[in-house]
């Protein structure tokens, strides 16, 4: 199942950056970046805009050069390569097609160079189109398809040439809702279908935590966090990480020793692994909103709070219910409940309720 | 790149990746390092040369700004600065508002044959400034059949300066104006009704400072126009000297160089002024219009409608009045005695007197111009906005092309002179060949078509040339397969603009013409000079008649590829 074990015999990775550095004037845009890509992986690069992830995009690409640092590409130094002379295909949010040209002429645009034979262009422009799904749109123009149609073309062609490497700058951040969506799961087959080594940057937390097979979380110019989707989400590595990939409750409390901590009058055990911390210390727990229980939380449960309902936000599937808790001095705290559980327990702004904070759920970061 | 200085850390990091540059990106150098040497041995140094002749004496000499000392205390020169921006301003003044209310009426009203008025109020652009000044002189000189409009006071002069070039700076005021009225943002008059803002309220608040970048740029174009023409004074100016027809006088009448520089450097100050207003106001409006406005759409209101069809119509068969006088002046035998209709000033004047071979001249000459002017100027932009690297070198040209906008043609043609007329100059031989006067008349009109083809560079995706890299075509594969037959509308746009401008340029290439280049322009004027009016009416119709098919095979032209080759322009949903 997963493509990393390609790579078993060589240890050297597809693709390796050490010592990235960048800076635009005085503005500071890769701090000292060091990444391994296996073979056939799809990496993300997640992070606010300005980050200085599709930066470091393009000078993986050669369209920027680096100040410091080597990149390694299939064994190959390609530091200083233009873009020319690297090997790697590339999508961008603008699709960037050539309006003039047809369909197919656009697809066949890297073939026609190699000086393959016109049969052979025909059969690989079909194959590709067939691939991405628009088999008979050889003959339009760009204008004349949606945009999600226009960038699977774009992926068409950048595939053509069969690159070593496929590059998607926020590949989907142009199109609607419905047509991202779509087109996400339609990028990750394929990626897996042909085994080919992707990096794609994006905004959007749910397509990289969707998408990817590891995610590269950047902020202000270094990596925060690289990890697989579930390690992102469950093990943030930093205060960064855990509010930037989803939402996250940040309680704010004072370290007893062997484990507890307090906040107000609340006294919470911690996740295993945090009683290193010296009584006194103030800190952070962070705890998801799913993870805070609701139901069924007896006197006994650990980390049990009485609190009352704030605000109950419907978002659909589920609520956003807002709870404060009397003992941790009004401390406001964001829960997942199902429709469901709101009607069984008839849940409403002012109702009081029990809840449960698992301690193996909760996180300390400094 | 050179921040080792300023950089406290410099000493201790590493040097800086440098990359290795493909044979592709070394010749897109190559080519761009050929533009900017073109734009300084064509621009910079002929313009160069005037700062050091206006420095010296006739052997060479130098001696400081004694020249413009003496100039200073000759008062007839003295006067001819107060000639020159008296009239400037007069003329600035009344052509603004006259272009804004047309602009207004075309835009802002419902008022029938709107395509109709606007062809009209642009055909002084196909004349030679020439043909207005031999117009008013049929209309009001003293044989003019209008003469008693102007009680007892004489057309030669200051009046008719002003008058002639109202005429022939009207359309390019027009489009300014038309431009900024038509980027204004529907949605703030929508705003505007649904408060219940009065008209004139809405005028005041919302149109008015809408076009203000529009109408002082406008008025700069205006005002620079006037100073630095020096066709109209020397036809119908009389004894009225103008900075313009001093540069002149001092150049071909008494062979003063020197005094001619200092003089084009005197003409070269309000023109700059003017220039560095207008690029800032330029900047102001492109940053002033947002990209979601809508465009505003006029409602139907009887009274307004009629008013503003009125005056335009006055306006239109006005200068109407103006280019067909001198067309009819070339068709009969000889104003206002005989009135018979014929062609002895096409067949007499102009074939047999040899004065016909400067129209093939000009024919020829802005061919050439529009050919080779088109892919230099298209070209030098594309390396600028699309290639890589040398990002110094690309400011650099980028101030280079914007500088023939302030520079009158006579100051350039002055320098030409002194430039390649030195006998040091390896480019000697260029001198009183059609080459230059080819070179020159691009130079001139380099800043207006740059700035087009930038904007239609500018207007395609970013990324075709990384894509193309990426797929390992070059970017000159990329340029011709893509980037022309996207631009060719501006291309073509770009073509036209210089092969007009080439038909009745005068002020630059009044230096440098030899006998056997002589161009239809300068036939104009000289045969004014010897008071063959006639003839000279007939060159002008002739000059009209040539930019008029150029503009009408450029319409047809354009209307072809956009339903032909560029079918893609259409968003047809099948």
């Amino acid at each position: 199942m997963s493509p990393v074990s390609i790579a078993a015999p060589m240890r050297e990775p597809f693709l390796r950056l050490e010592g990235i550095r960048k800076t635009f004037g005085r503005f500071t845009a890769l701090e000292t970046i060091g990444l391994a890509v296996e073979r056939g992986e799809l990496v993300t690069f997640l992070g606010p805009s300005g980050c200085g992830k599709t930066t470091l995009l393009r000078i993986i690409a050669g369209l920027e050069t680096q100040d410091a640092g080597t990149i390694v590409q299939g064994g190959r130094d390609i530091s200083r390569l233009p873009p020319m002379k690297r090997d790697y295909g590339i999508v961008f949010q603008s699709y960037a097609l050539f309006p003039n040209l047809t369909i197919f002429d656009n697809v066949a645009y890297g073939l026609v160079n190699r000086r393959k034979g016109r049969d052979e262009i025909h059969r690989r422009v079909g194959e590709l189109l067939k691939l991405v799904g628009l088999p008979d749109s050889g003959a339009k123009y760009p204008g004349q398809l949606s945009g999600g149609q226009q960038q699977r073309i774009a992926l068409a062609r950048a595939l053509a040439t069969s690159p070593g490497l496929l590059l998607l700058d926020e590949p989907l951040s142009a199109l609607d809702a419905i047509e991202r969506l779509r087109l996400r799961g339609e990028i990750r087959a394929l990626q897996q279908r042909l085994g080919v080594t992707t990096i794609m940057v994006t905004h959007d937390q749910e397509e990289a935590l969707s998408m990817a097979d590891r995610v590269v979380v950047m902020n202000q110019g270094v990596i925060e966090q690289i990890g697989t989707p579930q390690e992102i989400y469950r093990e943030p590595a930093s205060a960064f990480v855990a509010d930037f990939v989803g939402k996250v409750n940040v309680i704010s409390a004072v370290a007893e020793g062997d484990n507890r901590f307090r906040v107000g009058a609340l006294v919470l055990n911690g996740a295993a692994g945090a009683d290193a911390v010296a009584p006194g210390t103030k800190v952070r727990l962070y705890l998801r909103p799913e993870d805070i229980v609701v139901a069924d939380v007896a006197a006994s449960h650990a980390n049990a709070a009485q609190g009352k309902v704030t605000k109950v936000e419907f978002l659909g599937a589920f609520c956003h219910v807002t709870v404060a808790i009397a003992d941790a001095g009004e401390q406001l705290l964001l829960i997942n409940v199902s429709r469901h559980s709101i009607d069984r327990m008839n849940l409403a702004e002012g109702s009081a309720l029990r809840i449960g904070l698992p301690a193996d759920c909760m996180r300390l970061l400094a | 790149m050179s921040t080792a200085a300023s950089n406290p850390f410099a000493l201790t990091a590493a040097p800086k990746v440098k990359p290795i540059a493909h044979w592709h990106d070394r010749l897109a150098q190559g080519l761009l390092i050929g533009v900017c040497a073109f734009l300084v041995v064509f621009l910079l140094a002929p313009l160069f040369m005037i700062l050091i002749k206006s420095v010296e004496d006739k052997s060479g000499a130098f001696v400081g700004l004694r020249l413009f000392q003496e100039y200073f205390q000759t008062p007839a020169l003295r006067l001819s600065i107060l000639h020159t921006l008296s009239v400037a301003f007069a003329v600035t003044g009344i052509t603004i508002p006259l272009a804004f209310t047309f602009a207004y009426a075309l835009t802002r009203s419902c008022m029938p044959l709107k395509g109709t008025f606007r062809v009209i109020a642009l055909t002084p652009i196909l004349a030679p400034s020439l043909l207005s000044a031999i117009s008013f002189i049929q209309w009001f000189g003293t044989q003019g059949l209008l003469k008693w409009m102007l009680g007892g006071a004489s057309v030669y002069g200051p009046i008719g300066i002003i008058i002639s070039s109202i005429y022939a700076v009207f359309p390019h005021a027009l489009m300014i104006i038309l431009t900024a009225l038509l980027l204004a943002d529907g949605r703030l008059y929508e705003a505007a009704e649904s408060l219940g803002t009065p008209t004139l309220r809405r005028f005041f608040t919302i149109t008015l400072p809408g076009a203000k970048y529009g109408l002082i740029s406008a008025a700069m174009v205006v005002f620079s126009y006037t100073v630095s023409d020096f066709g109209i004074p020397k036809v119908i100016g009389g004894n009225f000297s103008v900075l313009a027809l001093d540069i002149f006088k001092q150049v071909i009448g008494q062979q003063n160089f020197n005094k001619g520089a200092v003089v084009s450097l005197i003409l070269l100050i309000p023109v700059l002024v003017a220039f560095v207003v207008d690029w800032i106001m330029q900047s102001r409006q492109q940053a002033q219009f947002s990209s979601r406005a809508v465009p505003y759409a006029p409602k139907r209101k009887t009274g307004f409608d009629a008013l503003m069809f009125c005056y335009c119509l006055i306006v239109c068969l006005l200068l109407l009045a103006i280019l067909g006088m001198a067309i009819y002046t070339s068709f009969i035998k000889l104003w206002p005695y005989d009135k018979s209709f014929s062609l002895r000033h096409y067949t007499f004047g102009l074939v047999d007197g040899g004065v016909i071979s400067s129209f093939f001249n000009s024919l020829r000459m802005a061919l050439l111009t529009a050919f080779f002017g088109t892919i230099m100027i298209f070209g030098g932009a594309y390396l600028i906005e699309k290639t890589r690297g040398m990002n110094g070198l690309r400011a650099a040209i980028r101030m280079l092309a914007a500088i023939p906008m302030g520079v009158p043609g006579m100051v350039l043609g002055l320098g030409y002179i002194f430039f390649f007329n030195h006998p040091d100059n390896p480019l000697n031989g260029l001198y009183h060949g059609m080459t230059i006067l080819v070179v020159v008349t691009i130079i001139h009109y380099y800043t207006s078509s740059h700035l087009t083809a930038v904007t239609a560079l500018k207007s395609l995706d970013n990324e075709f040339e990384a894509v193309s890299a990426s797929l390992k075509v070059p970017f000159y594969k990329t340029f011709f397969r893509v980037t022309v037959p996207v631009c060719l509308p501006a291309i073509l746009d770009i073509a036209r603009y210089l092969f007009v401008n080439a038909m009745v340029t005068i002020s630059a290439v009044v230096f440098l013409y030899a006998p056997d280049t002589q161009l239809a322009s300068l036939a104009i004027l000289n045969l004014d000079d010897a008071g063959e009016i006639g003839p000279a009416a007939a060159m002008a119709t002739l000059i009209v008649a040539a930019s008029t098919t150029m503009c009408i095979l450029y319409a047809v032209i354009t209307r072809f590829l956009l339903t032909r080759t560029q079918a893609w322009r259409r968003p047809v949903t099948i």
